[in-house]
């Protein structure tokens, strides 16, 4: 299944990582020792991101987005399969080189306040990184620093530097996390929501800053969301997560207009309509439970809440990765 | 780092936090003060006892008791022979001598003891020397003669021939009316102990202190080994103040570690902390304390070790872990490990000065309670062999029977500052807990 998401997605500078059949779950233990089973937050994804290019992951609370997230940085241990980056798997790195590579990619969280140490003023915050990763020189910390805050458009930063990440707003404070995500010069950031506890005023304001500061340094960038209407600005390509599995994706233009697997086809009726006479509709197609990720469904992980479903066949077996459009792959039986 | 000004600053709206921090400032300058003046070796010289006291008075009460008590105790006189008009009429091979010591006694009470401290500088030959002493109505007592050692004391309070003569012990009847009522009462005025020296040598010279010991003494009074309580009183404060301030630190930092690590790792390391923790509640720390310091050593730096070793693995873990679990979950510690933050830093950089602030208050409580653990063991005679504390002052007192005989006094001072230490860090304590701890500052 992953062959043909792989062909879609070739292309001429080679990914600067490549996702395969990446599980995450969850060991569920009660007592302490009886396993009962696991989560299956991240379930078999694939996708390869070129170099420079932003996209975003969509998808319903609870899909494991952030589980993605976390296992690409490391923070989670994949069950099964692996994450390339840079031509290197993960899984083979040694110590010096998985803090290399944490390096190379940047974090940004959901919460910019719980995300910055109360304790540490930003100039603390900032040098952090640098310590970790052996800048010795005070003077050239301060200076990257400084650096990061203008690159975040929070100047003059010698206004900042000593501020606490109290007295900021919650505007300035994402600010201060994505310096801190640039302070070691990545190669990609991934941002988990990164406007989603922020004021409606502000979120424009800070997917605007991520985005020209990754065309500037021609950054790769992924970034999570579940607001599908944003996303045109601010990403080259979508997936759409379902489940723990990708089910879809493509440019961001084709993938709005022309969505192909009936979940995606719901989240964008479920957005696009204000109309109230469409309310009706709206709510029949994501309406049910997400799926559980404890016993997922069998067959496609949508049936239970798909209104195009084939019986026999969606139920029985999980659809393979198809390329209904060139350039588009979903995931589901209708394409066959 | 923020929190901590923020609190301090707030910390000034509460009286009694000033209080504290004001009884906390006086015991520490006091303690300053007693280490430059009288230096550690000294301390320890004096309060092991003997000589350097042999001019101060047994078991005598504070001035300022006397004071209150609006009673004219005598004090200690020293008369030497150095401030005498000496008469000295020198003879083929040898001198004779008049060393004539006068003082006068104004006190309404009699001395508690009377001593003589002779000198001599003879070589071979020892010199004679007969003792009168004259009454401020002009009667004479002769209180003997004797041949001189270079060194000699003549304790004219145990003369027993003496007492027996006056009827009465030297010390009083010596300063007493001639009528022979009881009780007795002290005759005033210039009293005269006159020396009869005849030397065999020529260049010898003998002095004489004449020590008449008062019933008060300084503003802590003595013990019955003469030793100046002061002494104690005043180096019991760095040493309690060190010992709870060591045992505090040493024990919060140690549990703080441990239980950041346990919930950091989590797991079987965690596992056996608790489980540690578990026993270690259990064990009574009293008793251990007890048995090391009869069975191994009563030294304050054992006892020091044993406390801290004890206190690891304390309460304190199972509240450390409550506070620590959720900070490993938070944003926060998840981006300092997804820039590659090792576990020694996030334990130590990042989760443990997280709970910081709120720790302040509890550790402010904790030092006066180190400082009564180390009173009571002295107090069970366990304190340190040489140091002198608080403690040892209340134990000695015990052993002496000290409120039996009335030296109240010798109890109630060390007690007083050990209430005071407590008193003040307690109402630091309680104030930065309402400060650090906003759901109390309401209450
Ligand atoms: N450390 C963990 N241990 C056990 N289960 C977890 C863990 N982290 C996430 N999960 C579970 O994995 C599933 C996916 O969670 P995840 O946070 O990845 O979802 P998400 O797509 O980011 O959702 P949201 O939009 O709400 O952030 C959820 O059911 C969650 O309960
Ligand atoms: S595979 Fe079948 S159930 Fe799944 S989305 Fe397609 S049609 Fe619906
Ligand atoms: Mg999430």
């Amino acid at each position: 299944m992953s062959a043909s998401i792989r062909e879609v997605r070739t292309s001429a500078t080679g990914p600067v990582l490549s996702v395969r059949d990446l599980h995450t779950w969850f060991e569920l233990r009660q007592w302490g020792f009886l396993r009962v089973g696991s989560v299956r937050a991240v379930d078999g994804v694939n996708f390869d991101l070129k170099a420079g290019e932003a996209v975003a992951f969509v998808g319903e609370s609870g899909c494991g987005k952030s589980s993605l997230a976390r296992t690409l940085l490391g923070l989670h241990q994949p069950t099964r399969g692996e994450v390339i980056f840079e031509g290197r798997s993960l899984g083979t790195l040694d110590a010096a080189e998985r803090k290399a590579y944490l390096a190379r990619v940047g974090y940004v969280q959901q919460d910019p306040y719980g995300a910055l140490p109360p304790f540490m003023d930003v100039r603390r915050i900032l040098h952090e990184p640098l310590i970790v990763h052996g800048v010795r020189n005070r003077a050239e910390r301060d200076q990257r620093a400084r650096e990061a805050l203008e690159e975040v458009r929070l100047s003059p930063p010698e206004d900042f530097l000593s501020k606490f990440p109290h007295m900021l707003s919650g505007g300035q404070q994402q600010r201060v996390v994505i310096a801190r995500a640039l302070i070691l010069r990545p190669a990609m950031i991934i941002a988990d929501e990164p406007v989603s506890m922020l004021d409606a005023s502000v979120r424009v304001e800070i997917l605007q800053l991520l985005r020209s500061i990754q065309i500037d340094h021609g950054l790769t960038l992924a970034f999570i969301t579940h607001d599908l209407s944003t996303v045109r600005h601010f990403a080259e390509r979508i997936f759409v997560m379902y489940a723990g599995r990708i089910v879809e994706q493509a440019e961001v233009n084709e993938l709005l207009n022309h969505p192909q697997h009936p979940y995606t086809q719901a989240l964008l009726t479920a957005i696009s309509d204000p109309d109230p006479d469409n309310a009706r509709q709206q709510r029949e197609v994501p309406s049910g439970e997400p799926p559980s990720l404890l016993k997922p469904p069998a067959g496609c992980r949508f049936h239970p809440r798909c209104n195009r479903m084939i019986a026999g066949t969606c139920d029985q077996e999980y659809p393979p990765d198809l390329e209904p459009r060139p350039g588009h792959g979903t995931a589901c039986w209708l394409y066959r | 780092m923020r929190q901590l000004l923020d609190g301090l600053r707030r910390l000034g709206q509460y009286p009694s936090a000033l209080v504290g921090l004001a009884i906390i400032f006086a015991l520490v300058g006091t303690a300053v003060f007693t280490v430059v003046t009288i230096p550690y070796g000294q301390a320890l010289e004096l309060w092991r006892g003997g000589d350097p006291w042999r001019m101060h008075p047994v078991n005598a009460r504070p001035v300022w008791v006397d004071r209150i008590a609006g009673n004219n105790s005598p004090r200690t006189m020293v008369v030497s022979s150095r401030d005498a008009l000496i008469e000295e009429e020198p003879f083929v091979g040898g001198s004779r001598m008049r060393i004539p010591l006068e003082f006068d006694f104004g006190y309404a009470g009699f001395p508690s003891e009377l001593n003589l401290f002779l000198t001599s500088t003879h070589v071979e030959r020892e010199p004679f020397v007969r003792l009168t002493w004259e009454t401020p109505d002009g009667r004479e007592f002769i209180l003997g003669g004797r041949r001189l050692a270079r060194e000699e004391r003549v304790s004219i309070s145990q003369d027993w021939e003496l007492e027996r003569r006056l009827g009465r012990v030297p010390h009083v009847g010596l300063f007493a009316e001639p009528a022979d009522d009881r009780p007795p009462q002290v005759l005033e005025g210039r009293y005269r102990l006159t020396l009869d020296v005849i030397s065999f040598e020529e260049d010898a010279r003998v002095d004489a202190d004449l020590v008449v010991y008062g019933r008060v003494h300084g503003l802590a009074g003595t013990d019955h080994q003469r030793r100046d309580l002061m002494v104690a009183l005043l180096w019991g404060i760095p040493v309690a103040l060190a010992f709870g301030l060591l045992a505090a630190v040493g024990t919060t930092v140690t549990t703080l570690v441990i239980a950041a690590a346990g919930v950091w790792y989590g797991g079987w390391i965690d596992a056996v902390i608790q489980r540690l923790t578990e026993v270690n509640i259990i064990l009574p720390m009293l008793p251990i304390l007890v048995m090391v310091g009869t069975l191994y050593s009563t030294s304050i730096w054992v006892m020091l070790g044993v406390v801290i070793a004890l206190g690891i693995f304390s309460a304190g873990i199972k509240m450390y872990r409550a506070m620590l679990l959720p900070i490993r979950e938070s944003p926060y510690i998840e981006a300092a490990k997804a820039y590659g933050a090792g576990n020694a830093r996030i334990i130590l950089r990042y989760m443990i000065p997280r709970i910081l602030p709120v720790l302040i208050p509890t550790f402010v409580i904790l030092i006066p309670s180190f400082v009564f653990l180390e009173a009571s063991l002295a107090l069970l005679g366990l304190g340190d062999p040489v140091l002198p504390t608080w403690g040892k002052v209340m134990n000695d007192a015990q052993t002496q029977s000290a409120l039996y005989h009335g030296f109240y006094y010798w109890v109630l001072s060390p007690a007083a500052l050990l209430m005071l230490t407590g008193l003040g860090f307690a109402m630091l304590g309680f104030a930065l807990d309402r400060v650090f701890n906003p759901r109390l500052r309401t209450m």
